[in-house]
């Protein structure tokens, strides 16, 4: 019965969510499905089960990379739902089709998904009020919930959730149920832990690594050792020999060794005899930059912005600031080297592993073998660390094709060597910026960028508060590739331009925070052309962050830098303190204003923030990639080096402007603005200008 | 291969190997302990932290046939009922982001609280530095020892 009911819910529920697609994922998954609504009473849609025991299940429908959502994103459900947030279970969900866009990127989840997932409590809430309601033949009305029980307001008496799950599936599924009154709020805004919290610190397995199947054999596979090199002849016959090898076989542009144990694998792999051949340029990075500067000496013909005349405004000028920045490629370096589950048999193909798009894995598994997609189930573990590596599909669609060509099921894990030769880099770019200031103003600002792979872009903040006003990016075509790494885009033009933003104070002889809010004001007030930022948020997160550092106020041997960015729909501002020891900075605090909305959980929500500043202060300090020939020469943290513990700052203090406005993006806005608040100091206490990433070999 | 016996988590277990193998594999692959991480392979990160006779070594350079008679401690049994201190503290805090590096932090961290109880920030700095967190729970960390600590001491 209980089966029956279930299923009439899950179409029901997918008529009012419009997926037509639900249909087509129900009778694929006809044995599956009903094998596990078996015990399921009532699951009024994809996010939530209750079990014939009681128990209830929140499904967190995008994947968890340390940002912290498998957390999140069920407590926005279970607030509405009202349960008991210590007795429910939470568990990643698979890529499924009626749960939209199950992405881990652009910190969109909790952003995309608040309304939704409020609806999808509230759903389940109110057909469980008016289960309850029937059951003592009273209005709806008089019903309220807490803690997994309806509650008859009056009469006191109360019905738990798993006592009224099999009537609640058998009503109709309310299309427009009432949401809480946010002020009503008891878990939304407080200090939630992780949900995996104790099987992180007692070592359980959890991630993508630590999958283990019946039959399955690990993988090594040797990957071009340079960009622009091609599998020639392979010599496969020293590896097989190796204790543990079973097999040798090659995919597209690369060879697989498969064994019983990740050593014997990585023996096997490191025993092929291949010959590597250049088929296209073998680039370097000296010559990157070399031609990055021609092309920024050129003005380009189509600016993505011209407010005003930069040009005529120099005419006057008293001073002209014209200096460039430089900043290298980055590799992802997140801590779970990459690696995939895949079993391809029968024209079915299973697919575990780390992933920001599983949907996009799948699809491209899907064309690559010439399976249906109806035919590949995708999930993802826990992830050790996303920050855009994940975001690209090489990785997952690298072990299906290995497991269709051994046929066998097959872990592939990949050596952090593996992974610095193999990634979509953040891109190099250079940036020149040029100003004109009168003796006691600004008269134009114009910046100029190029990249490798994709031009950037320069429409945001600053725009808008400048009568002239030019902005130019250009691409460089190259054949190392470049993809997102964690605030795209914004992680690069916030170092440049709140840099820069420094160096105006500096020759005007005004105040960062002071000039900052005078050029807010005009945005504002007498704003020129489109803005995509609000002046007053902005505004309030400087205004705070004030506050919090006393801006103003000077501790001996301490030096301040200021920064401010606006990214995913989230407001930063930093204050950064230094002391120089060595020549080297020690940053000794870290204030930071964050206007995102409302918090959801504030403990992971400062975790984020706090992870987001240190990760800037790493990247701004240490490590680089240097191609040569198109090879990489960091190839592991010997080389590519990470911020450590003692470069760590001693305290970071975090804030967040008081919002009812719905959640915005936190994975990312507060790393872009940390590198140039951290130069702004370096500046304040040495006078050295740091234009250009990383520091620390600048230094000391 | 060779038949190799190792004290792991006070139990003597016999696995059948390449002595080469680093520790790190074999508690991985053979003993079916993944709690300890794979980062680097190459002593830089620290996921890999396990106790040798109490002290915090990098299990993925060290070969299963160097390891001998000594015991080793893995996160999965450092303590029986996951509730050493710095276990308590870190879920007390909600230290970890994706988590990967917390194993190897915590087992660092648990050799420093036996030869030092009261670690001060620059020890703590000192004794963590060989483990690298990519989403930079380092502010969190350094408040969780000092939190065990003071948890030890009652
Ligand atoms: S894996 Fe051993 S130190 Fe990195
Ligand atoms: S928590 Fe992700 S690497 Fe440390």
């Amino acid at each position: 019965m209980a089966t029956t009911h279930s299923r009439r819910n899950f179409l029901k529920v997918s008529a009012l969510s419009g997926g037509g697609m639900l249909i087509s994922f129900s009778l694929l998954n006809l044995t599956a499905e009903a094998k596990a609504l078996e015990d399921v009473v009532f699951t009024p849609n994809a996010y939530i089960k209750i079990n014939a025991d009681g128990s209830i299940v929140l499904f967190a429908p995008n994947p968890e990379i340390g940002q912290g959502v498998k957390t999140s994103l069920p407590m926005i459900v279970a607030e509405e739902l009202g349960v008991d947030w210590r007795k429910i279970k939470v568990e990643l969900a698979p890529l499924d089709s009626r749960m939209g866009r199950q992405t881990a990127g652009g910190s969109g989840s909790v952003r995309g998904r608040f309304t939704e997932l409020r609806t999808v409590g509230a759903t389940a809430r109110e057909m469980l009020i008016a289960a309850a309601a029937q059951q003592w033949n009273v209005s709806a009305a008089e019903c309220t919930v807490d803690n997994g029980e309806v509650i008859h307001k009056t009469s006191g008496r109360k019905l738990s959730y798993a006592s009224l799950a099999s009537a609640a599936a058998k009503l109709e599924v309310p299309t427009k149920p009432a949401l809480k009154d946010p002020k009503e709020f008891k878990l939304i805004g407080t200090r939630v832990q992780d949900v995996d919290a104790h099987k992180i610190v007692t070592g359980q397995p959890l991630f993508g690594i630590d999958t283990r199947r019946e039959g399955m054999l690990f993988a090594m596979v040797s990957r071009p050792p340079a960009y622009g090199k091609t599998l020639g002849e392979v010599n496969d016959a020293a590896a097989l020999k190796i204790d543990g090898v079973k097999k040798v076989v090659k995919i597209k542009n690369a060879v697989a060794v498969l064994a019983t144990s990740t050593w014997a694998a990585k023996k096997g792999r490191d025993a092929l005899v291949i010959q590597w051949n250049a088929t296209e340029k073998l680039e370097n990075t000296a010559e990157h930059f070399a031609t990055f500067k021609t092309m920024l000496d050129k003005p380009t013909a189509t600016p993505q912005r011209n407010d005003g005349d930069v040009d005529a405004a120099a005419q006057g000028a008293v001073k002209v600031l014209d200096v460039t920045y430089e900043i290298p490629t980055l590799s992802h370096g997140q801590m779970e080297p990459l690696n995939f589950f895949a079993n391809v048999q029968d024209g079915k193909v299973e697919l575990f592993g780390p992933t920001q798009v599983p949907a996009a894995v799948r699809t491209e598994v899907s064309k690559q073998l010439g399976i249906p997609e109806a035919n590949i189930t995708i999930s993802s573990p826990r992830q050790g660390g996303g920050f855009g590596r994940k975001l690209m599909t090489d990785n997952g669609v690298e072990a299906a094709l290995i497991s269709a060509a051994a046929q066998c099921p097959v872990q592939v894990q990949w050596t952090r060597e593996d992974d610095m030769q193999n990634d979509f880099y953040r891109p190099a770019e250079m940036w020149r910026y040029r100003a004109a200031l009168s003796a006691t103003d600004l008269l134009s600002w114009h910046q100029s960028g190029v990249g490798i792979g994709r031009g950037v872009r320069g429409d945001s903040y600053v725009a808008g508060a400048i009568a002239n006003y030019r902005a130019e990016g250009q691409g460089l075509t190259s054949n190392t590739p470049t993809g997102w790494w964690r605030a795209p885009g914004a992680n690069t033009l916030a170092y440049v331009a709140e840099s820069f933003m420094d160096e105006l104070c500096t020759a005007l002889k005004k105040d960062p925070v002071a000039f900052r809010l005078a050029l807010l004001k005009k945005a504002k007030e007498q704003t020129v052309g489109k803005i995509n930022y609000d002046p007053e948020k902005y505004k309030s997160v400087i205004d705070l962050v004030v506050k919090m550092s006393k801006w103003g106020t000077k501790t001996p041997g301490v030096f301040r830098g200021f920064s401010t960015w606006f990214s995913f729909g989230s407001y930063v501002a930093q204050v950064v303190d230094v002391q120089m020891v060595d020549g080297q900075p020690k940053v000794k605090k870290v204030y930071c204003a964050v206007n995102c909305g409302r918090v959801i959980n504030l403990s992971g929500a400062e975790n984020q923030v706090q992870g987001s500043i240190v990760d800037g202060i790493c990247h701004a300090m240490f490590p680089k990639v240097t191609f040569v020939n198109g090879a990489v020469v960091e190839t592991n943290f010997h080389q590519y080096k990470f911020l450590r513990m003692k470069d760590a700052p001693t305290e970071i203090e975090v804030q967040f402007v008081e919002s009812d406005e719905a959640p915005t993006g936190l994975g990312e806005p507060a790393l872009p603005p940390v590198a140039a608040a951290l130069a702004n100091a370096i500046f304040a206490a040495t006078g050295k200008r740091l234009r250009k990433l990383p520091f620390a070999e600048q230094l000391g | 291969m060779a038949i190799i016996n190792l004290n792991v988590n006070g139990k003597t277990l016999s696995v059948d190997v390449d002595p080469s193998t680093p520790l790190l594999w074999v508690l991985r692959d053979h003993l079916n302990l993944v709690g300890t991480k794979f980062g680097c392979g190459m002593a830089q990160c620290g996921a890999c932290t396990v106790h040798l006779n109490g002290n915090a070594i990098r299990s993925c350079t060290l070969p299963v046939s160097s390891v001998k008679t000594n015991a080793i401690v893995t996160i999965e049994g450092l303590s029986e009922k996951g509730d050493h201190p710095l276990q308590q503290a870190w879920e007390e805090l909600d230290v970890s982001q994706c988590g990967y590096c917390q194993a190897g932090q915590i087992m660092s961290a648990a050799a420093l609280l036996k030869r030092n109880p009261k670690p001060t920030d620059q020890d703590i700095d000192n004794a963590m530095s060989g483990n690298i967190c990519r989403c930079g729970t380092h502010v969190r960390i350094r408040k969780a020892i000092h939190l065990a600590a003071k948890k030890s001491k009652k």
